[in-house]
């Protein structure tokens, strides 16, 4: 199997390709320059790899949430990626590859977006016998104090979020908290280790259906 | 060569196919008018997330309508400014991956520039070099237009856009937004001379233009009268004439000015019958001709990118993978 993923969500930029069993990947920490980094990351991997997007399985990318402009153009581009080449795309949550990068520190993952306006795009995660995370909970947008979800066993957690709230979350937690990485954001060969599953399964949709996920909808004054 | 054109800065989605020996093949279109209405304005949020549902679709239904597939076309041609950001960034992103999936050259088009070049999708169209009126929604231009790429600001709104203006003061009257097209219509009902409003900036040199002095004339007539359909309508001739006179006004001394007799106008104005109905009298009289786009492709649409995306292709522009959206971005230098 083939797959491309891309992120641009957050502070991140990065795209990763999986070619049998190996993954290569691009990325890079650079806020507002992902319009200029993303399609040369992809291109450089198809290159690398001596590949090109027309030979590959799928595509994958990180639906959000996320800053709406960056969430938007992973998904402009994918949508163009996979309209040229008529390739079916997975969307996964940008919650979700981060807790799968953290997915050896705990069987339990809280992934928090600083979300700005006082509020943090969330989720809890578990730790397959996989590997793989699953939601514990639903995605949501919400002050940092007001987690409903009740923690049933011992947590990492992974994001922007546990930077700008480190205090709010760390009490939520508690005694619960293993420890947490504010320095982690989404990045593609994450996403690419969800996706491997989805397409396994068939669940590749086609490019018109590849959408963002906000969290955030009350966007009007 | 047969390019694919995309425009998103605003609240339309315009997709379009431009063959260089067949004409338009296909032009698609979405307006986001209704969801917009409710706030009086575009929310530019709003406007982003229906972009990128309406996008692919619209994409789908140009290729279809002109029964061809990607490796069919020659270029993707995409608006890159000016207009809001996020708006720009869907279009942009989609038209460059497409570009890239498909392997054919993508081209960055400035919104302006294919607004100025639209009369010449028409059958009978301007040769260079002409004046170009651009009243649109967020731009109020006098521009010579010497060849495709080759602009001279002649003068420009210092404030309002001519658009602007008309939606301002069509919101006034309880019109709507966009209210240009309802002002228009309603004041075929209204008197003229009733109200007499200023022609800013026309006494003295120069072809800038000022409109936000004629939204508050507007405040206050509707104030000091009689609220009754007959004064709105008299206070929308009003307003009406007083916008197409300073235009010709301008028009005019720039056609005496630079001496060139082909004028066109664009923009969603440009729709405006009491504009092109003064503006076909004064350039007869002045022994030139004038130009228009057909009314549909006046406001935003995808084939004015795709016909501006042809013309720059030809020329050899081509974009990097390292694509760009430019919300302000100036088109012309300045005379
Ligand atoms: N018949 C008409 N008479 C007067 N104004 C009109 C008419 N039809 C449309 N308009 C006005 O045209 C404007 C929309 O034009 P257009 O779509 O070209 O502008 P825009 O794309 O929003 O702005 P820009 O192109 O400068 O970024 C609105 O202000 C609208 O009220
Ligand atoms: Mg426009």
């Amino acid at each position: 199997m083939k797959l491309l993923a891309i992120d641009t969500a957050t502070e991140a930029c990065s795209a990763a390709l999986y070619i049998d069993g190996n993954i290569l990947e691009k990325y890079e920490v650079a806020p507002r320059q992902h319009a200029g980094l993303i399609l040369p990351m992809v291109d450089a991997l198809l290159a690398e790899a001596e590949t090109e997007l027309a030979s590959l399985d799928g595509l994958a990318f990180g639906r959000g949430p996320g800053a709406f402009t960056g969430v938007r153009m992973a998904t402009g581009i994918i949508q163009g990626l996979a309209f040229a080449s008529d390739l079916p795309v997975v969307p996964i949550s940008t919650l979700a590859a981060m807790a799968q990068g953290a997915a050896d520190q705990s069987n339990t993952i809280l992934s928090a977006i600083d979300a700005r306006m006082g509020e943090i795009y969330w989720a809890i995660f578990s730790v397959g016998e996989d590997g793989l995370v699953t939601p514990l909970s639903d995605e949501q947008v919400s002050k940092p104090d007001t987690l409903s979800i009740e923690l049933k066993s011992e947590c990492f957690g992974v994001g922007t979020g546990w930077g700008s709230y480190e205090n709010k979350l760390s009490s939520y937690a508690g005694t619960k908290l293993k420890g947490f990485d504010a320095n982690r954001f989404p990045r593609a060969s994450d996403i690419l280790t969800l996706a491997i599953n989805e397409f396994k399964q068939g669940n590749g949709v086609h490019a018109k259906d590849a959408l963002p996920v906000y969290l955030r909808n009350k966007v009007t004054g | 060569m047969r390019v694919l054109g995309i425009e998103t800065s605003c609240d339309e989605t315009g997709i379009a196919i431009f063959d260089s020996e067949k004409g338009l093949l296909a032009d698609a279109l979405h307006s986001q008018v209704d969801l917009h209405k409710t706030y009086g304005g575009v929310v530019p949020e709003l406007a982003s997330r229906d972009h990128v549902r309406r996008i692919i679709p619209l994409i789908e239904k140009a290729l279809a309508d002109a029964g061809c597939a990607g490796k069919d076309l020659d270029g993707v041609a995409y608006t890159a400014g000016p207009g809001l950001v996020g708006a720009l960034l869907v279009g942009t992103s989609v038209g460059r991956s497409l570009a890239y999936g498909w392997d054919i050259p993508a081209v960055a088009v400035h919104h302006m520039e294919a607004h100025l070049l639209a009369p010449m999708l028409e059958e009978e169209s301007p040769s260079f070099p002409f004046l170009a009126l651009l009243v649109s929604g967020g731009h109020t231009q006098l521009m010579q237009v010497n060849a495709a790429g080759d602009y001279l600001l002649l003068g420009e709104s210092l404030d309002d856009a001519a658009g602007e203006a008309f939606d301002k003061t069509a919101k006034l009257l309880g019109l709507g937004y966009p209210g240009g097209a309802a002002m228009s219509e309603l004041s075929k009902k209204g008197n003229s001379g009733r109200f007499k409003f200023p022609r800013p900036m026309t006494n003295r040199p120069g072809l800038d233009f000022s409109f936000s002095g004629l939204k508050t004339h507007a405040l206050t007539t509707v104030r000091d009268n009689d609220d009754d359909e007959q004064t709105r309508a008299d206070i929308a001739r009003a307003f009406v004439e007083a916008v197409v006179d300073t235009l010709l006004i301008k028009c005019k001394r720039a056609m005496q000015e630079t001496g060139i007799t082909t004028l066109i106008a664009a923009g969603g104005v440009s729709a405006n019958i009491q504009l092109r109905a003064g503006l076909k009298k004064m350039v007869t009289e002045q022994g030139g001709r004038v130009y228009f786009p057909r009314p549909e492709f006046c406001t935003d649409n995808g084939a004015m990118i795709a016909y501006a995306g042809y013309l720059r292709l030809k020329a050899g522009q081509k974009e990097p993978l390292a694509f760009a959206a430019h919300p302000r971005w100036p088109l012309a230098k300045p005379a």
